[in-house]
């Protein structure tokens, strides 16, 4: 008789799910991590969980004024999300989206500070989307440059080009600082407003939802119906593959790489020229690193990543709601964060593999 | 004159956390696992030893402490901590099979969060003015000098100075340097780490050694949040306050090329660099001082692109670092 016995669970590898179980098995994640999230709360609060949901919901969307910023949260964030879609899909771990963010902030602020008085406003605002675009594109290359030459190990690499533009910008903050002493750069060209992003309707955020969104529908075009989109999958998928079939891989990823961070830098104009009309080292607010869940949670899918940027800005917005409400402290939001997180990570698991039970002995006969 | 004297024995205290990091990191990477969630994970390790040695401090006001349980709770509770967040990388990598960024920089951001909320929940149940706890009492048996530090002269202060977990650090760097590069539990490591499928096919129970490994690494990266607060800060706990050496430690690993005892050496350059710029003549110059900040992630960026233009085999990252191992995949 045969002794060895077969293990309890044997793993093997799904083919594929269909999209709809894929997202059940998601959605219950989500209602899963949602449970714990009040569990935790209820043990820190003594508060009712329907309380506690109640808070985080007029949290997101309370008031107008709410909602718009919501609005302008999840812009922002999708943004970058979107910009390191392409990078990923070609399985080069941009990390960098914060330090790119943060260079394209600081073109246009130059631009805003050393050429406030020198040009009309509507010229400026040209010439500071292109210097963002090109600031962040530049940022994004380096990497890309040594990546596709030598291989270097771009996660790390990326990595590193944050706290070097997060350094560059403390340096220049200094130098405009104003007032001098304080530390900080203050609003810029606060009475005339030369440079600022023109507003829509009177809406502050409105202008940034609507690139944004335009940037989404490009971007779900390009990924998917476009000759690039499709050569940037290849490379994706096997390297060695796209060069048989004539792909200048090094090509696909520079060009890539100059696109994601081109995007990257239009995140920080919005951010700089758009709403904030300052810079800081903090005005990307570690987007860069959330960007990156929310790109994978949605598999790289521009339209899921809507959705996915929604749930994390949802979830920061109630989160710090609730820790008003309750006297929490605001670093609440980013545990409950990451127990959500945590949930979405590991259900992936589930839908890519397939558990099967070691069956009795007498089944496995029957079964055979 | 540059104060040599003076620098050096603070440069060793920058690099004591970051050395801590780097060697959990190495060979948390040496088993394939790329966890970026050290950061993370080193905020953990710090509250936790501030949560245990709060406790302490307060179960017995007034009385003295027992300097044995005044070090030995805050070390427990702090290596609880940080392997609790090395099982959780773990399941989701090594049992689930997630992917490995992702999965380290959520860690990353709930471990800062948990840091920031148990500290900012300690502050508030403290009532102080300040933001910050003090743990000032457990600090001074963390602290603790050799005794006859101060009769040495220059050298007392450059080599004896330091609180034991410095010492500590030094040694825990050491040993994995030897355990990775002369034992077969090493060598089994590493082979997990380059080809888990060879590994595999040899024999080796892959998800055994990525456990042990992501857990001991994190255990110790843990210790360097312990050590910067109990020692660098002189028990003084306040948010954000530990920064971003985690990704500091990580560069690091980077920087001696997954050498745990090369990083004793290096982590003392690099913490040299990162307070270079408060022993640098700048005068009024504060923005200056910005561009110094960045010496240390600019040292590590040519680092890593010296070492892939070499194409030297043993300086290369492992090579399935950030891959899930499926013994079924091809």
């Amino acid at each position: 008789m045969n002794k060895s016995r077969a293990p309890l669970i044997h793993i093997t590898k799904r083919k594929t799910m269909p999209w709809y179980c894929a997202w059940g098995v998601r959605g219950a994640a989500i209602v899963a991590a949602l449970i714990a999230c009040a569990v935790v709360t209820m043990f820190m609060t003594g508060e009712n969980p329907i309380a506690i949901y109640a808070a985080m919901l007029k949290g997101a969307f309370g008031t107008t004024r709410k909602l718009w910023i919501l609005g302008q949260n999840i812009a922002i964030l999708l943004c970058i999300a979107l910009a390191l879609v392409p990078a990923f899909k070609m399985r080069f771990w941009n990390l960098g989206g914060e330090g790119q963010v943060l260079i394209g902030g600081l073109a246009a602020a130059a631009c805003m500070i050393c050429l406030g008085n020198r040009l009309p406003s509507g010229l400026l605002i040209a010439v500071m989307t292109l210097a963002s675009i090109a600031a962040g594109a530049v940022w994004a290359l380096i990497p890309a440059v040594f990546k596709a030459k030598w291989g270097t190990n771009e996660t790390l690499f990326t990595l590193m080009m944050n706290y070097v533009a997060t350094q560059l910008v403390a340096y220049f903050v200094i130098i405009w600082e104003s007032p001098k002493g304080s530390g900080k750069i203050g609003i810029i060209n606060q009475t005339t407003g030369i440079g600022w992003l023109p507003q829509i309707g009177g809406q502050k955020y409105l202008l940034n939802i609507l690139v944004v969104a335009m940037i989404t529908v490009i971007m779900y075009f390009y990924m998917n119906y476009s000759k690039h989109g499709y050569e940037i999958s290849v490379v994706g998928e096997s390297e060695r593959t796209a060069r048989y079939v004539g792909i200048k891989v090094e090509r696909v990823i520079l060009r890539t790489l100059l696109l994601s961070g081109a995007i990257c830098g239009v995140a920080g104009l919005l951010l700089v020229g758009g709403t904030d009309h300052t810079i800081t080292t903090t005005v990307a607010g570690g987007r860069g690193f959330t960007a990156v869940m929310v790109a994978w949670l949605a598999k790289f899918n521009p339209v899921g990543m809507v959705f996915t940027s929604f749930l994390i800005v949802f979830l920061g917005r109630g989160a710090s709601e609730i820790t008003t409400i309750f006297g929490l402290n605001h670093s609440y939001g980013d545990i409950l964060t990451g127990i959500i997180l945590f949930f979405i990570i590991g259900c992936e698991f589930f839908i890519n593999y397939r558990l099967n039970f070691r069956k009795s002995a007498g089944k496995e006969a029957a079964n055979v | 004159m540059f104060d040599i004297v003076g620098f050096i024995p603070r440069a060793v205290v920058q690099s004591i956390p970051l050395l801590y990091g780097s060697t959990g990191e190495t060979i948390t990477e040496k088993a394939g696992n790329l966890n970026l969630g050290i950061p993370g994970i080193m905020y953990v390790g710090g509250i936790s030893g501030v949560i245990g040695a709060f406790l302490y401090e307060q179960s017995c006001k007034g009385a003295s402490m027992n300097g044995f349980l005044a070090v030995a709770i805050p070390m427990l509770f702090c290596l609880v901590g940080s392997l609790l967040m090395g099982l959780l990388y773990c399941l989701l990598t090594v049992t689930l099979r997630a992917n490995q960024n992702v999965t380290g920089l959520a860690m990353t951001t709930f471990g800062v969060g948990f840091g920031n909320f148990f500290g900012g929940s300690l502050i508030k149940l403290t009532g102080s003015d300040m933001p910050s706890i003090t743990l000032s009492q457990t600090s001074l048996f963390f602290s603790r000098k050799l005794p006859f530090a101060e009769r040495l002269g220059w050298f007392g202060k450059i080599f004896l100075s330091y609180g034991f977990l410095a010492y500590l650090a030094i040694v825990i760097a050491f040993v994995c340097a030897y355990i990775l590069k002369r034992t077969r539990t090493g060598l089994h490591l590493r082979a997990v780490g380059e080809n888990p499928a060879t590994a595999d096919a040899a024999g080796i129970n892959i998800t055994r050694h990525k456990y042990i490994a992501t857990c001991a690494g994190s255990m110790i990266a843990g210790l360097g949040g312990l050590y910067y607060v109990m020692d660098y800060a002189c028990g003084i706990w306040s948010n954000d306050a530990f920064g971003d050496r985690g990704w500091l430690a990580i560069a690091l690993v980077i920087f001696t090329l997954w050498r745990p005892n090369v990083s004793v050496f290096a982590s003392i350059l690099f913490g040299g660099l990162y307070i270079l710029y408060l022993f640098m003549p700048t005068g009024t110059n504060l923005a200056v001082k910005e561009l110094y900040k960045m010496l240390p992630y600019v040292v590590t960026i040519l680092v890593l692109i010296a070492v892939s233009m070499r194409r030297k085999k043993e300086n290369h990252p492992p090579e399935s670092l950030g891959v899930a191992y499926f013994r079924e995949d091809r």
